[in-house]
């Protein structure tokens, strides 16, 4: 009779059972929209972060920024001669440690000893800027016209003097990062976001060996393959490897193994960016915590301190997500549930008979509160699949869009360590904001399914609650009155 | 056997207290018939709700087969009258949605007969009102008056030994009434109920056994002619065969129904 009489009832009373399955629906599928979006930012700001850090990495450890001393430059200088041989090209260039700033390579090993630390791994961070190309020397001519004008090596005439016309310089400027890798441990490190995908990448006896694994998209533009030969401040290095980054941020072009890195940029035991891996991943603020504590001198970044630099509409679409849209879903869920509580409500007022006559035929208050609560409890179930289904579409919709956000990642203010525009491998020293394009998704996991029909019971038993409460609480002589 | 003493309600509305029920006495023996007459307002209708266990007296006790219905709980209540009493309204208080035999079994759930029972007794005892056809029928789907049968059927289906009506010809015309009245007091004299009836038709009250009339929460008792579980009146229809020719005692059920066009 249950099943029946609940069957009828939904069936008689379509529009308020739609009514109320609508409301639901709609607070439920705003819930997943909004959940499944906050998770679409969530995965971009961890492929931003990852990006920086590299797969497995919890937090790095660079070296505290310092105001510069008096009188010293990190601005590159080039040295030229001028030769006699006008035209023939010259070429220098300047590697410079990125940021400036370095620690000493034993620190490694004193960070990995630390307490919580699974393992720790060096990584030298440079920035090689490539000058070349040459001069042409003026020719001197004795000439009356006022007309010469002498070239950028000559001087400008003047009346009756010999001028110069003619010579110039032409000159290209090419700047990339290079990155020191730990060879013996590449599962940390700056590699360890990238895939080999031609060649093959550093075995652990390479450590001194001249070779190098290029981006993909540095050996395209400067149309490297496997076998070729790099020259970098006149060194020569084999390419063994083509490295594909997993996500297409990474800006480092060039990796060496830490050594040469190391010889490269004049910097014997040195590293510009420890990474590090925590023993629990729960414990990454105590760690941090003990490393700055014990190690002084150094700043500590965990992915919480980087997600935190993260600026540009991915950041702002996040905190809308995770503000605005949190707020937002949970008030027309509740609007929802409230809507859904009083129309229950007010159909069992009208239901006044109905209920009275069968606690009249001797109904037990807890038979008509079931049947209250089990209809609310279908039309709870019946919003939720509605809710599910267009909370579906709706996050199929914007992974289908892909709406593209930016992010930005801490400007480092002159290039200091310790944020992610300085310390992480392979960012420009420059202050500039590294921006990053991430397509927005919304996957839309299990859990947030099982959440939505959770809030579809619950919605239908606070409905239902309600609802049964009021038929409960009528008596049976209202069967009689209601008609008098 | 009913025994109603000192019963006395009182509803408070707003600041007023209205006295429905002013120390009733009351006596009704099993297999009685008794129709509750009165103006509106008087009291009849309360005076049912305390007889069917519908509500509860603010003093005073009524007792059905020595059972206080006013001092037990409210469970033993409801299964008492799930089990002993049948209730048939003015307004047929059908469920809209159900079906003529799913209305009728909704007064067998709560004994916790199964389902395939359940649905043959309805069924029988929509038979045995005449709507053995409309077994699939929702109440829209029925006229006033089989409404009521319908409503008959749900009373009697538990066999109860009470049967209680308010005032159950109320919503139905002249024609429609007798038929009703008919087939009631035929089912009271076939079961041997205890019949008890609230009515404003004087000419149905005239028809009882017992009469009492309310007045400002008083109750007056009148016998009226015949005996107590005397024969019924008149079948409706009757009345024709008695034109007929046909004498009152041969007129039967069968005749009823025939009349009936079932």
């Amino acid at each position: 009779m249950f099943g029946i009489y609940l069957k009828r009832e939904l069936s008689r009373r379509k529009k308020a059972a739609l009514v109320i399955a609508l409301g639901l629906a709609l607070g439920i599928a705003l819930v997943i929209t909004v959940n499944s979006v906050s998770a679409g930012m969530q995965q971009a700001q961890g492929k931003v972060l990852k990006s920086l850090y590299g797969l497995g990495t919890d937090m790095t450890v660079t070296k505290a920024q310092t105001a510069p001393k008096s009188g010293s430059s990190s601005r590159p200088k080039f040295d030229f001669d001028a030769k006699s041989d006008s035209g023939k090209t010259q070429s220098s260039d300047r590697v410079m440690t990125q940021g400036g700033q370095s620690l000493k390579s034993s620190l490694v090993t004193e960070v990995a000893a630390q307490k919580g630390v699974a393992s720790a791994v060096g990584a030298l961070s440079l920035n090689v800027v490539k000058v070349d190309g040459s001069f042409t020397q003026g020719k001197a001519k004795s000439s009356t016209s006022n007309s010469g004008q002498g070239g950028p090596g000559g001087q400008g005439g003047g009346t009756g003097a010999p001028q110069v016309q003619g010579g110039g310089a032409s000159f290209d400027v090419n700047s990339y990062s290079v990155a020191g890798v730990d060879v013996t441990h590449q599962d940390l490190g700056p590699l360890a976001t990238s895939k080999i995908t031609t060649g093959k990448t550093f075995t652990a006896s390479q450590t001194s060996a001249k070779v190098a694994v290029l981006s993909k998209s540095y050996a395209k533009t400067n149309k490297y393959k496997v076998g070729k030969t790099l020259k970098i401040s006149g060194t020569k290095y084999t390419v063994i490897g083509i490295a594909t980054p997993d996500s297409s941020d990474s800006t480092t072009d060039v990796y060496l193994p830490l050594k040469q890195a190391q010889k490269l940029g004049d910097a014997k035991n040195k590293v510009t960016t420890i990474y590090v891996k925590a023993t629990d991943s729960k414990q990454i603020a105590t760690v941090k915590a003990t490393i700055q504590k014990n190690i002084s001198g150094t700043t500590v970044t965990t992915s919480a301190d980087l997600a935190d630099t993260v600026s540009g509409s991915l950041s702002t679409a996040s905190n809308l997500a995770t503000s605005v849209g949190k707020w937002l879903s949970v008030a027309v869920l509740i609007a929802a549930f409230l809507v859904a509580a009083l129309l229950t409500s007010s159909a069992v007022s009208r239901r006044v008979r109905e209920f009275g006559t069968l606690k009249a035929l001797g109904w037990p208050s807890r038979k008509v509160t079931r049947q209250v609560v089990g209809e609310s409890i279908v039309n709870g179930l019946l919003g939720g699949a509605l809710g599910i289904a267009l909370g579906l579409a709706a996050a199929y919709t914007v992974t289908a869009i892909s709406p593209k956000l930016t992010a930005e990642l801490g400007s480092t203010g002159g290039g200091g360590m310790g944020g992610p525009g300085g310390g992480g491998p392979g960012q420009a020293a420059s202050a500039a904001k590294n921006t990053v394009d991430i397509a927005l998704t919304a996957p839309v996991s299990v859990t947030t399914i099982a959440l939505a029909a959770g809030l579809a019971i619950t919605g239908g038993l606070i409905a239902g609650a309600m609802g049964g409460w009021r038929a409960s609480r009528m008596r049976p002589a209202d069967a009689l009155r209601s008609v008098s | 056997m009913y025994k109603l003493t000192g019963v006395t309600k009182r509803y408070t509305r707003g600041k007023e207290t209205v006295e429905a029920l002013r120390g009733i006495d009351l006596t009704i023996e099993d297999g009685d018939q008794l129709v509750i007459q009165g103006p509106t307002g008087g009291g009849k209708s309360t005076l049912l709700q305390m007889i069917g266990g519908l509500d509860r007296p603010t003093s005073g006790g009524v007792e059905l087969d020595g059972v206080d219905l006013a001092a037990i709980s409210e469970a033993k209540l409801t299964r008492l009258r799930a089990e002993k009493i049948g209730i048939i309204f003015q307004s047929f208080n059908l469920i809209p949605t159900l079906t003529a035999q799913e209305n009728v079994e909704t007064a067998l759930v709560p004994l916790g007969v199964k389902p395939a029972e359940r649905r043959e007794r309805a069924a029988e005892a929509l038979r045995s009102v005449g709507l053995g056809e409309r077994l699939t029928h929702v109440p829209t789907e029925l006229s006033g008056g089989q409404q009521q049968r319908v409503a008959i059927a749900r009373a009697l289906v538990k066999k109860p030994k009470v049967l209680l009506a308010d005032e159950p010809t109320g919503n139905l015309d002249e024609g429609t009434r007798d038929d009703i009245m008919g087939l009631l007091e035929g089912l009271w004299h076939e079961y041997g109920l205890t019949f008890v009836m609230v009515t404003h038709d004087s000419s149905i009250a005239r028809r009882a056994p017992r009469l009492a009339t309310i007045k400002a929460g008083q109750i007056t008792l009148t016998e009226q002619a015949g005996a107590r579980r005397a024969a019924p009146a008149p079948l409706p229809g009757q009345g024709q065969y008695a034109q007929q020719g046909y004498a009152p005692e041969q007129f039967t059920q069968e005749h009823y129904g025939a009349a009936q066009g079932y």
